[in-house]
């Protein structure tokens, strides 16, 4: 049975069962799982599964075909002297470089990671839905298995449920057999937990395989408090519906402490069955080179230098 | 493979423990006439710490006398220079905290997390909000020419040491008094160590006297006939004792005594955090808190939706190794306290209501006690009525606002209580009815020094913390 | 032709002031009153522990609405106890003169005191908040406050004399904060305080929230103190050895118990009410 019937009596009435968030008590409890120590064993396990979770991405006017071949490179072998560092979750592009990215990962051994396209006029998603669709076909038909759609936070904001909703759900039903689904919230400008908690809501009853805090374009993106919310999120609908939905952070994941925190965030919340990029990804750039940093640190014994890994 | 956490051990080597402890009296470390000692433990693993000297009636006597005279130093110095005393204590506490905490966990078998980020940064705070007092005492509003009591006697529990010995030290040198002040028995080792903060922060001989002893100590402070004021934190039956020990005699009595609190779900509450409050309320520091959410009364209606979260919850609380930064609920302090927690659960159990414990690995060492909920519980039952002071919840349920303030107020305790709901004029008239000292809407256990802290009814007489706190050192009109 | 004998004077029975009537001692016993002169005046009852417990009953059903009522709203009606005073000084007076042997002045002087007393602790009502609670600055996003409520039921021994004036002196304050009372009158002198309950009973005082008991303090106090349902007592009127007596049994339920030396003071509202904090968060 649908959670909501897509009109805006019925989704309103979805929204307000669920349960308010107190801001302050969100962040404390935010604050508390940063507290936890990861060292030894359990770090060296946290490193590689972040590793495998990132969803490498490059999100630039700038870009080029070489930049993109250069991150599938890494992707496929994120330490060219270590065969033992797990491949990444995904590669992260624009529309236009999907098949780009499509070839060089299937020409260079990398055929088993997916390819995800910013889709439905990212980061925005100002455009008709004409217009979206034209996008997400495009990029499906290119080889994207993966589609990270932004909803019309205007819409939301403004009370405009129905048009949220209704998106969601026709972009679904162009990536249904074809790609998964991941719905960009942008936390940063609903502003509040409440707000994050029904998008959240929102996307999951339309129909997203992943939620997915932020396009990376505006400040604060992926906060912990905000994946906690979204990870609390995720938990209760599974209660609610049996269905397990992804979530994936993106955006201010530098470090590898950052990284472990989500890990930590994701056991305590959400539970063990969503550590694992099925379930969980991270979406970043600069992250990768700082776990590699750890995971040599951790092998050798000693600090490394970022000299001794490859920018890209 | 899942995510396991390796264990993250805070290192001992950081604090030093004497082999022997001497009482401090006089801003000197002597041993006690009789030569007798005790010895303190790590609850966690049964290992001796040290021997703790044992002070009786005649090294309390002299403990008084060292207050007397340096009351007359004490007392005389100008406000503002008693104020910088203060400051200095507060700002050695801070460059020493690890130690503080590190000694604490061991002493007293409470998680370093909450020893690190709790106990004593908040009782370094509360010797800085109140060496800010030193010279503003004409607006503690006791009128314009308040004089301090003299020398007062300062008794505390096992369950904050250092918190407790800064919640009582304080307030009394901000306003002049000078102090005897007597640790738990099984809890002393910070408060030696905070002797050697005054030391370092060359605070006149005879400000603060420390008397390590039991009950017989304890009772020999309380009747001393030069001792003005008594300031005690402990069960409700000490306290009623103290009570008629100082009746007649003019003594000034504080008291900060047990407790039963009800922490109130409603329907509307924003769960996820109530989850954490009610885990805070009742299992922060094994439940060894006077103001425990201990009673949770949760509206019929979410009661099903809220417990399995609880109980969800309750399943990631990492009992273990207090030294390791990853344990959430450490040691509980005492076989003796051990015992009673054990008792009264098992009283639940007799009494007909449902335990769940969650499914921790207990230490072969130590004492230890699975965080406990009891549901089904009844008004009539002991585990519903009596302190247990461990990590134990009852759960009770209520339909109307109404209802959950009689059930709430139906206690002869009055120290605490939560509220957790989303409506602003729901809290205001839950709070407003509660007869509590302390009330916690959408929060729990949350402590200040500028906020008065302090029971209604058989919870105790008077405040600590804040200017209604500071007052209680202080005689004048109000 | 008319009857030439003086007219009698109709004298009134001095009865107790419970639940907002006037009954008799239930025990059915009195105690004889002198005048200074050592002469006859009245037959006021005696009042009983069994008194004490029914008046401790109706104090305790009387306190949720007194202590909720408005500051505004309490602070009239004990304005109001002051206009009904006022027009009775005549009888205060001679009750007063008769009993204590003072001057008409004296007399008059101690009736207006009263009165100006009540007027003093009526504006307290909505005040006491303002000047005793406070907004505490707490490290951390909370909001966080403590304001002074009710005790409760409070039990007042008034001095032996001034026999009205001490009377003021102990309850004006214990009713400005909130609570109900049963104040035990000067034992010698207790005419005035059953005058006043006459006062107190026509000034829109809801029933319960003044007691008055007239008798033996040294009879009553034992009575007070093992009470589990009182929950301060001012002990201003008692000896010391009383007084110690009292607290010992007062601990049992850690009765907040006081002796005044301040004869008007917001210290004596203050010694009866409670201080409650109360924390929220402030977040979006």
């Amino acid at each position: 049975m649908a959670l909501t019937d897509g009109s805006l009596v019925s989704i309103k009435g979805f929204l307000r069962t669920l349960s308010p968030v107190d801001q302050v008590g969100a962040d404390a409890r935010a604050a508390m799982l940063a507290t936890r120590s990861i060292k030894t064993a359990s770090k060296r396990w946290a490193i590689d599964m972040a590793i495998s979770m990132i969803d490498l991405t490059t999100l630039e006017g700038a870009d080029t075909k070489g930049k993109v071949k250069a991150i599938c490179n890494k992707a496929i072998r994120p330490d060219s002297t270590d065969s033992t560092v797990p491949h990444v979750g995904a590669i992260c592009v624009y529309n236009d470089m999907v098949s780009v990215a499509r070839k060089h990962l299937d020409a260079s051994g990398g055929s088993q990671i997916p390819v995800a396209a910013v889709s439905t006029a990212f980061p925005s998603g100002r455009a008709s839905l004409e217009v979206k669709e034209r996008d997400t076909k495009d990029a499906i038909a290119n080889g994207a298995t993966e589609i990270d759609m932004v909803i019309d936070r205007g819409a939301f904001l403004s009370g405009d449920l129905e048009k949220v909703y209704s998106e969601i759900v026709y972009i679904k039903s162009l990536c249904e057999g074809k790609a998964h689904l991941k719905v960009i919230l942008e936390t940063g400008e609903l502003v509040t937990y409440d707000n994050v908690r029904k998008a959240s809501f929102l996307a999951m009853a339309a129909g997203a395989d992943f939620i997915k805090t932020s396009t990376g374009k505006i400040s604060p993106a992926a906060t912990a408090p905000v994946v906690l919310v979204m990870l609390e999120a995720v938990r209760d609908y599974y209660q609610m519906t049996g269905q397990r939905i992804g979530v994936k952070p993106a955006g201010g994941i530098r470090t590898t402490k950052d990284a472990i925190k989500q890990l930590v965030l994701v056991k305590e919340t959400a539970g063990e069955e969503w550590l694992n990029p099925e379930l969980f990804r991270i979406g970043a750039s600069a992250l990768l080179n700082d776990l590699l940093l750890q995971r040599k640190k951790l092998t050798s014994g000693h600090y490394e230098g970022p000299n001794y890994v490859t920018l890209d | 493979m899942t995510f396991e956490y390796s264990s993250a051990p805070e290192s001992k080597a950081i604090v030093k423990i004497n082999s022997l402890y001497k009482l401090y009296i006089g801003g000197k470390f002597i041993a006690p006439k009789s030569g007798k000692s005790f010895i303190t433990i790590n609850p966690a693993t049964e290992e001796v710490l040290a021997k703790v000297a044992y002070a009786e009636k005649s090294d309390v006597d002299r403990a008084v006398k060292a207050a007397q005279a340096g009351l007359k130093i004490w007392s005389k110095m100008a406000p503002a220079e008693r104020g910088k005393y203060l400051y200095r204590i507060a700002r050695i506490m801070q460059e020493r905290a690890r130690e503080f905490a590190v000694l604490e966990t061991l002493d007293n078998g409470k998680p370093i997390r909450e020893t690190r980020d709790v106990d004593i940064p908040l009782a370094a705070a509360h010797f800085f909000y109140h060496a800010g007092w030193a010279d503003k005492l004409e607006h503690a509003g006791v009128g314009t020419n308040p004089k301090p009591y003299g020398v007062v006697g300062q008794i505390i529990p096992w369950n904050f040491p250092l918190l407790m010995l800064a919640w009582k030290i304080a307030p009394a040198l901000a306003t002049g008094n000078t102090v005897v002040l007597k640790p738990a028995e099984t809890t002393p080792l910070t408060a030696m160590l905070f002797a050697e903060v005054c030391e370092q922060a060359e605070l006149p001989a005879g400000v603060v006297n420390i008397v390590t002893g039991d009950g017989a100590t304890g009772a020999a402070i309380v009747n001393h006939p030069d001792i003005s004021k008594i300031a005690f934190t402990g069960s409700t039956d000490v306290g009623k004792l103290i009570a008629r020990s100082v009746a007649g005699t003019g003594k000034g009595l504080t008291l900060e005594l047990g407790g039963k609190g009800a922490n109130i779900v409603f329907e509307d509450a924003p769960v996820d955090e109530t989850v954490e409050g009610i885990v805070s309320g009742i299992f922060f520091n094994q439940g060894h808190v006077c103001c425990a959410g201990s009673r949770l009364l949760v509206q019929e209606n979410i009661q099903e939706e809220l417990l399995e979260k609880l109980k969800r919850r309750m399943a990631l609380i990492r009992l273990g190794d207090p030294l390791d930064k990853n344990t959430d609920i450490g040691a509980i302090n005492s076989r003796e306290q051990l015992t009673k927690i054990t008792e009264l659960a098992n009283s639940g159990d007799e009494e007909g209501a449902l335990r769940f414990s969650t499914d921790c690995v207990i230490p072969s060492k130590g004492f230890w006690f699975a965080p406990t909920i009891f549901t089904g519980v009844t008004q009539a039952h002991r585990i519903a009525t009596e302190e247990i002071f461990g990590p134990v919840l009852s759960v009770i349920s209520f339909r109307t606002p109404q209802e959950a303030i009689e059930k709430a107020n139906n206690t002869p305790y009055g120290l605490s209580a939560g509220i957790w709901t989303d409506k602003g004029s729901r809290i205001l008239w839950t709070a407003k009815h509660l007869r509590a000292g302390v009330i916690w809407a959408n929060t729990f256990n949350k402590f200040d020094p500028a906020s008065p802290f302090g029971g209604y009814k058989e919870s105790g007489w008077g405040r600590e913390g804040g200017r209604h706190g500071l007052s209680a050192y202080l005689k004048g009109a109000k | 032709m008319a009857n030439s004998s003086p007219r009698l004077d109709v004298k009134k029975t001095y009865k107790l002031f419970i639940g907002g009537a006037f009954p008799r001692s239930e025990s059915g016993r009195t105690y004889e009153v002198k005048n200074s002169e050592g002469l006859f005046i009245a037959n006021p009852s005696l009042a009983s522990r069994k008194d004490l417990r029914d008046s401790v009953v109706a104090a305790r059903a009387a306190q949720d609405g007194w202590g909720s009522a408005t500051a505004f709203n309490r602070g009239q009606i004990l304005y109001r106890i002051a206009e009904m005073m006022e027009g009775r000084t005549s009888q205060f007076v001679d009750e007063i003169v008769a009993l204590e042997g003072v001057t008409q002045t004296a007399a008059k002087k101690q009736v207006e005191d009263a009165v100006d007393l009540w007027v003093w602790y009526s504006g307290w009502c909505d005040k006491i908040g303002a000047i005793y609670g406070s907004t505490n600055a707490v490290s951390g996003s909370f909001y966080n406050f403590t304001i002074p409520e009710s005790l409760g039921v409070v039990a007042t021994f008034a001095p032996t004399k001034p026999s009205l004036l001490g009377l003021v002196q102990a309850i004006a304050p214990v009713l400005a904060g909130g609570n109900t009372l049963i104040a035990i009158a000067s034992e010698k002198y207790p005419l005035p305080a059953i005058t006043l309950s006459e006062v107190i009973g026509t000034s829109d005082v809801p029933r319960g929230v003044v007691n008055i008991l007239t008798g033996s303090s040294a009879e009553l106090a034992p009575w007070v103190g093992s009470h589990m349902d009182i929950d301060g007592v001012d002990a201003s009127g008692l000896t010391a050895s009383q007084e110690k007596n009292l607290r010992v049994a007062g601990a049992d339920n850690l009765k907040r118990i006081f002796r005044f030396k301040e004869s008007q003071s917001p210290a004596r509202v203050l010694a009866f009410m409670e201080n409650k904090t109360v924390w929220h968060p402030i977040g979006v």
